[in-house]
């Protein structure tokens, strides 16, 4: 028996399908089956961050409706074994499923799969309560920014109502250098305003800009800082201890060439 | 060259502090949920209670929440007209 996670955040725009994308690939990466749901219908993403989108046939819709198996509208993800993205439907509206539909599907899909990532919608109405319907837990994603803080705090209220305690934070795009100058707010900063656990931090990175126009989830890129995050994020919801990486490791190249020559 | 060092000493914070003040402020709001029914119903409930021990004026009445340095205070500003005597016998 799986365990359905839903990613959340409230605030657009902070990362939330490209942090599902991820964290799916990156547990497929380590040998689970993974199962992505896209909860965000009308307004479907999950399939291009993951370059899938030319293989959509069925959606979440359709399995809701009854209009196909469960079995025939996931879709297998060739380069990660074992992850499978259930689409959203695109020209339907949030309440073509109901937080019944959601519940059973997300039953289903924890049968055969030891995670299921659900991408919330952003937003509080009825896309935030259906993609929350069936999880079991919760993690909230957040970037260094007033609204987007302000927002978190708001989602985790409302998961604590729905009975999703203790969700986890993500903290992603986080600018080191600006930390440092102290026009940046910092990790301690977040976790002491919101009072939960961190589950990871992603720095900033144009290297997710890249892998994402190419529809590829940056988890693979061995290379990059981002990369690295998610993957740790990974082990730590495998129940492993994984310590925050350097993040001031690898500055830009003026910082590494005084490191070099021994400024730094 | 003045205006270089009077930039370099001014003691203006930086901007995380500028942004986390706003935050403690905002989420103090946010989570007491206050809508300005919330403090109608406030209001209206004290000036019951109150106006059992003193004749106020209700028109002067304000009450707000005073968010400052680390704390969030109500403050209610009543206008007292008159005391009323009986209360103390009354009430024993």
């Amino acid at each position: 028996m799986g365990e359905v996670i839903v990613i959340t955040s409230g605030k657009g725009g902070v990362g939330k399908t490209t942090a599902t994308a991820n964290i799916g690939a990156g547990l497929a990466m380590r040998g689970y089956k993974v199962a992505l749901v896209d909860a965000d219908i009308g307004l479907r993403n999950l399939d291009v961050v993951l370059g899938l989108e030319n293989r959509i046939v069925y959606d979440l819709v359709d399995v809701a409706h009854g209009h196909c198996r469960l079995k025939q509208a996931l879709i297998k993800d060739k380069r990660f074994d074992g992850l499978y993205l259930l689409p959203a439907a695109q020209t339907k509206d949030k309440t073509a499923v109901k937080p019944e539909q959601m519940k059973e599907i997300c039953h289903q899909l924890k049968e055969e799969f030891d995670y299921v990532i659900i991408d919330c919608p952003a937003g509080i109405e009825q896309g935030f309560k259906n993609a929350i319907a069936g999880a079991e837990k919760a993690i909230v994603v957040t970037t260094p920014e007033v609204s987007a803080v302000r927002d978190a705090d708001r989602v985790i209220g409302l998961l604590e109502a729905a009975d999703l305690r203790e969700p986890k934070l993500i903290i992603n795009r986080l600018r080191p250098r600006m930390v440092k100058q102290g026009e940046m707010m910092n990790i301690d900063d977040i976790l002491d305003i919101l009072a939960v656990d961190l589950l990871g931090v992603i720095p900033e990175d144009e290297q997710i800009i890249v892998t994402t126009n190419k529809g590829e989830p940056v988890v693979q890129d061995q290379r990059s800082r981002s990369g690295e995050a998610f993957r740790n994020v990974a082990r730590r919801i495998l129940g492993e201890e994984v310590p925050l990486m350097d993040l001031e490791r690898n500055g830009n190249l003026f910082a590494r060439l005084r490191k070099i020559i021994g400024l730094g | 060259m003045l205006d270089f060092l009077m930039r370099l000493f001014r003691q203006s914070p930086a901007s995380k502090e500028i942004a986390k003040e706003r935050l403690r402020l905002v989420l103090v709001h946010d989570r007491a949920n206050v809508s300005p029914e919330l403090l109608k119903l406030l209001k209206d409930e004290l000036v019951q209670v109150i106006s059992r021990y003193m004749e106020i004026d209700e028109k002067g009445l304000e009450v707000t929440l005073d968010t400052s340095e680390n704390m969030v205070a109500l403050v209610a500003s009543i206008p007292v007209r008159r005391i009323k005597r009986a209360v103390k016998a009354a009430s024993v």
